[in-house]
């Protein structure tokens, strides 16, 4: 422990402070990454039941809400919201204001809507996959289509989602990277801090690239062990 | 034309930039993702591990954190580098190359995409028919004529729909580079929203584009398949 510390204390960039910075970047990224997936899973479903709906009038605008989402960098979602919330009129004096005087919040929105646009899309994907059969079957038992969908469509869409779903898990971790242009201080925000005040591009960006690979690999074994235990039943034997 | 205050024309030429950017990253990223295919698929180990740790690094970490790296750090080392060649000969050689922001980007999106671009070749390669590589060497072909006529071919139609997607994906990330300073159409637009204080003027134009982009190139990619098709049967 000595001699770790000794050699934090002769490292110039990598003192205590900054590695500190580090840490709060990490558990800000941690944050802003696992409640967008949160909520945009949540908010996914009933979307993506309503995407496989037939009727033009449900389905057509969650199609055009996924089609302008995935179709457009979510740079530009960000900057908009970021931007955009400040032209509400009035909501400098309202109590909302709280809430959006930060770009926490303006960040997590967007993101929250990219990733529910994407989620949308691959549940829908995996929800069409469902094989006739079990349909007719549950069906043939009586089962009305809240029944149908709550206990045969989704458990087994939510299993043939999950290794689209650890992509978009991934997507969603590089994506959060762009939080650092609206002044959010993630891991890559802390980066471009250290950078600024070290001018050491390779030691700050490297060692982020570093952890991000670290967060990477991570998320890529849960969701490995996940798939082993979930699609058990489609595996080689 | 659009004038938006005035900034139309500027945004249009982002426009332009934005485009540029975005089909010449690709020509990078199509070259480097068939060297890395062929390198993985090579017999040779150190090849393999190459193109292992590149697609593996690259696709591990955000495009942003590799944009900053390479443009921040690029310069950095290209000066040590003209430096070391600086007294390396004798003070002969005095070069100073300033890296603009559109060959950074350039560079690092094709680099980036390059990882994507190889796991998709890799995956159309092995989905040829490994008899017809046999039948082309059995014809007296060298591996150049076997990977021209035979390979690419074929191996094109699996991979489209992949290319599809990377070169979506892609022109999404152009979008980063406003974050490094090139006047792409983000950055211009974020500078005209935060002079006039109206971002929805200018952000849904830009969007637009973006959307418009992407339904031009599925089209297109659409016209590709179907030329890429000839003589399969759909199943």
């Amino acid at each position: 422990m000595d001699a770790l510390l000794a050699l934090i204390d002769a490292n110039k960039i990598f003192n205590l402070t900054t590695l500190a910075h580090y840490w709060d970047g990490l558990l800000m990224t941690v944050q802003l990454v696992f409640m967008s997936l949160l909520i945009g899973l949540i908010v996914s479903v009933p979307l993506a039941i309503m995407r496989t709906s037939k009727n033009r009038l449900i389905n057509y605008p969650v199609w055009l809400f996924t089609y302008v989402f995935r179709g457009t960098p979510l740079l530009i979602q960000l900057y908009m919201i970021y931007y955009g919330v400040t032209l509400i009129n009035g909501i400098q004096d309202s109590v909302f204001w709280v809430i959006f005087e930060r770009a926490y919040y303006p960040c997590l929105i967007a993101f929250v809507l990219n990733t529910a646009a994407y989620t949308t899309e691959i549940f829908r994907g995996a929800i069409e996959a469902t094989p006739k059969g079990e349909i007719e079957a549950a069906k043939a038992y009586g089962m009305n289509w809240f029944k149908r969908t709550t206990r045969i469509v989704l458990p087994s869409a939510f299993r043939r989602a999950i290794p689209a779903y650890s992509n978009e898990v991934i997507f969603m971790l590089h994506a959060s990277a762009i939080a650092s242009t609206v002044t959010i201080i993630d891991l890559t925000g802390a980066a471009r801090d250290i950078y600024a005040r070290y001018y050491a591009p390779f030691e700050s960006f490297l060692f982020v690239a570093a952890i991000y690979l670290c967060i990477t690999f991570t998320i890529i074994f849960i969701f490995k062990k996940l798939e082993n235990r979930l699609l058990a039943h489609l595996q080689p034997r | 034309m659009l004038d938006l205050q005035g900034y139309g024309p500027s945004i249009f030429s982002g426009a332009i930039v934005t485009i540029q950017l975005a089909i010449l990253s690709v020509a990078i990223a199509f070259i480097l993702g068939l060297l890395g295919a062929v390198a993985k698929q090579s017999d040779n180990r150190a090849a393999r591990t190459i193109a292992t740790l590149y697609t593996t690094i690259i696709r591990g970490v955000p495009d942003l954190v590799l944009m900053m790296l390479i443009f921040f750090g690029g310069q950095i080392a290209f000066n040590s580098f003209t430096e070391w060649l600086y007294y390396a000969s004798d003070e002969k050689i005095d070069i100073f190359i300033n890296i603009n922001e559109f060959v950074a980007g350039v560079v690092t999106i094709g680099f980036i995409f390059g990882a994507y671009m190889t796991e998709t070749f890799r995956g159309a390669f092995m989905a040829v028919d490994h008899g017809q590589i046999e039948a082309g060497k059995a014809y007296g072909m060298t591996k150049l004529q076997v990977f021209k006529r035979i390979m690419f071919p074929q191996m094109m139609r699996h991979a489209l729909p992949g290319i599809g997607n990377n070169w979506q994906v892609l022109l999404k990330t152009t979008a980063l580079v406003s974050v490094i300073g090139l006047a792409d159409m983000v950055r211009l637009a974020t500078e005209a929203a935060k002079s006039t204080g109206e971002p929805f003027l200018f952000f849904i134009p830009v969007a637009g584009v973006y959307l418009a982009l992407t339904a031009i190139t599925e089209w297109g990619f659409a016209v590709l398949k179907k030329r890429y098709s000839v003589g399969t049967v759909e199943a």
